[in-house]
């Protein structure tokens, strides 16, 4: 069964017609890529399947159960997390006060917990310093880790790497493998090099609609696709 | 200069200013007797208008809702504060202090309940259909605060009700030259009390943890599987819960109340939370405690623009920090 699977689906921003027909499916287990120039509608896209800003038209299909029109936080009960591009963390709170919103009842899994230090130590040394404090590398960490806080069956992460020093990305790469082994991830990327490392299947976007589908492996062969898609040079 | 800066925001930074303002005041009017009535009169208003703009605070910071008629709920907990009393004038005036704070505490506790039911009853039907449109928000709660000095001229008539204060807290607490209220240390410790508890439920509790981190982003919180909305609606309730129980205190304090208190409150609430900075109890105690502690020494030093002290507070604050003292982080 698929883990997710968008069809037909139409966003309006106000009075713009954002999305106007994103169509994928984003199968079980692994990393599927979002790809697609800045304006395109990556992150429109993400946040319809959240429930942010919900779909006009167009059915989003989660465990084969709709979802479209349901309030964000239904949607993450239902077991999708969030990672939005600019993090979303709680800047006057804690470390340790940002991850215990992330838990439905407000008590961590000892040995996920243990895990999550493991994946990112930097949050263990910061439990109990205010999120807003940390560097930009740790602040997506937190980010992600409160993601994967518990099982969740889907995660959208937009842009994880943008702005980010080159070895906190090497490090975010292992994390997200780690993680792929038990959930699927939905990730937008801008860098072609991290999302080819990572993703097995991917879709690009281009103002609003899906233009392309497939394997990263087929994509990451065809040059000229890229170049018409994405403007990559060679 | 740095030096001295760094010091200070050591000492406390912002929350040293109403210290800072006593001091001044000190110095400028000389005599210690009259210095320590004006500055508890000054702390008691304070913790009323505290009382009375907290809830406001927390409303907009949560959901962006500028109410301009959150003090019609400090204008429903006096009447209906006051009309409890009229009827237990029995204990009022009975010679045992348990009774007598009896009386009060039912009168305040009708307040709270009254503000309650109102603040449910406002948030349900006129906030819910104008979230998120701020043009909206602000003429709609203005006409709701007029209409609610309409509703009470209606059910308590139009002319000043005359407030009863319980026997133990009338006249005043002597000592040496000085004299203070028995009523205005009751107001300040009461408020101390209710800020108190306002500050563990925000920074001890799970449902404080939603509430600061909605304050911050309100999505994220939602993306996280929690709904703001029921959140929000319980917040608004306790705001004006709260916003009762001051201007249940309020009345005892000035003793004669008349329906006009709502719009007459109004401008000051906005004053303690505009110099406070939006969304922060830490700023609005102390935006209130140096409201009320200018109002009085003003009051004192020069009378005749104690009417213009709080506006200059607050452009002068404004201009130093724009987003007032301690805002929530947004
Ligand atoms: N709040 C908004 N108001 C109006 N237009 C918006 C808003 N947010 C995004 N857009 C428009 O929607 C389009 C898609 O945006 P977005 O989904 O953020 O693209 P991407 O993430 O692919 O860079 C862009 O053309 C952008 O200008
Ligand atoms: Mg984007």
């Amino acid at each position: 069964m698929n883990a997710l699977e968008l069809s037909g689906v139409q966003t309006r921003i106000g009075r713009y017609d954002v999305l106007h027909d994103i169509s994928f499916s984003v199968p079980e287990g692994g990393v599927f890529v979002l790809l697609g120039r800045n304006g395109a509608g990556k992150t429109t896209t993400l946040r319809s399947i959240m429930g942010l800003r919900a779909p006009h038209a167009g059915s989003v299909r989660f465990r084969g159960e709709e979802i479209a029109g349901l309030h964000p936080s239904v949607i993450a009960r239902r077991g999708v997390a969030f990672v939005p591009e600019d993090m979303g963390i709680f800047r006057s709170l804690t470390v340790a006060e940002n991850m215990t919103l992330a838990t439905l009842r407000g008590r961590f899994d000892g040995a996920r917990l243990e895990w999550i230090h493991s994946l990112f130590p930097a949050l263990k040394t910061f439990w109990n310093s205010t999120a807003g404090g940390l560097s930009g590398g740790q602040k997506q960490m937190l980010a992600v880790a409160r993601a994967i806080i518990e099982p969740r069956a889907l995660i959208m992460i937009d842009e994880p790497t943008k702005g980010l020093a080159p070895a906190i990305v090497d490090a975010m790469a292992e994390a997200f493998r780690e993680i792929a082994r038990d959930t699927t991830i939905l990730l937008v990327e801008q860098n072609f090099e991290f999302a080819r490392s990572l993703g097995r299947d991917m879709g690009v976007i281009e103002d609003g609609r899906i233009v392309h589908t497939g394997t990263m492996a087929a994509f990451a062969e065809d040059r000229a696709l890229q170049t018409r898609l994405l403007s990559l040079s060679v | 200069m740095n030096q001295l800066s760094a010091t200070m925001t050591r000492l406390g930074g912002v929350n040293l200013l109403p210290l800072i303002v006593a001091l001044v005041a000190l110095a400028l009017i000389g005599a210690p007797s009259i210095w320590i009535t004006l500055t508890v009169a000054g702390l008691a208003m304070g913790m009323m208008l505290f009382l009375m703009a907290s809830g406001l605070s927390l409303v907009f910071g949560l959901m962006d809702v500028l109410n301009f008629g959150h003090s019609a709920f400090a204008s429903l907990g006096a009447f209906v504060a006051a009309t409890v009393l009229a009827h237990m004038s029995g204990w009022l005036g009975a010679d045992s202090w348990v009774l007598n704070l009896g009386a009060l505490a039912i009168a305040i506790a009708a307040a709270v309940g009254a503000g309650l039911i109102g603040g449910f009853l406002f948030e349900t039907v006129i906030i819910r259909p104008v979230y998120r449109d701020h043009l909206r928000q602000i003429l709609i709660t203005m006409g709701a605060l007029i209409v609610s000095e309409q509703l009470i001229i209606v059910v308590w008539g139009g002319s000043p009700l005359p407030v009863a204060r319980p026997k133990i807290l009338q006249g005043a607490f002597i000592w040496g030259d000085v004299s203070i209220e028995n009523y205005r240390i009751f107001a300040v410790v009461l408020g101390v009390m209710v800020y108190a508890g306002l500050y563990v439920l925000l920074n001890r509790t799970r449902v404080g943890l939603l509430i600061r981190a909605g304050v911050e982003n309100r999505e994220m919180v939602e993306a996280l599987g929690f709904r703001i909305g029921r959140l929000f609606i319980g917040v608004f309730m306790l705001g004006s819960a709260l916003a009762a129980m001051g201007g249940a205190m309020w009345a005892g304090y000035q003793q004669l109340i008349s329906p006009d208190m709502g719009a007459k409150m109004m401008i000051v609430v906005f004053i303690v939370v505009i110099i406070g900075g939006l969304g922060s109890i830490e700023g609005t105690l102390l935006g209130a405690l140096l409201v009320g502690l200018i109002d009085n020494y003003v009051g004192f030093l020069l009378p005749k623009a104690a009417l213009a002290s709080n506006m200059v507070l607050m452009m002068v604050i404004l201009m130093w920090r724009p987003n007032g003292l301690r805002p929530a982080a947004k």
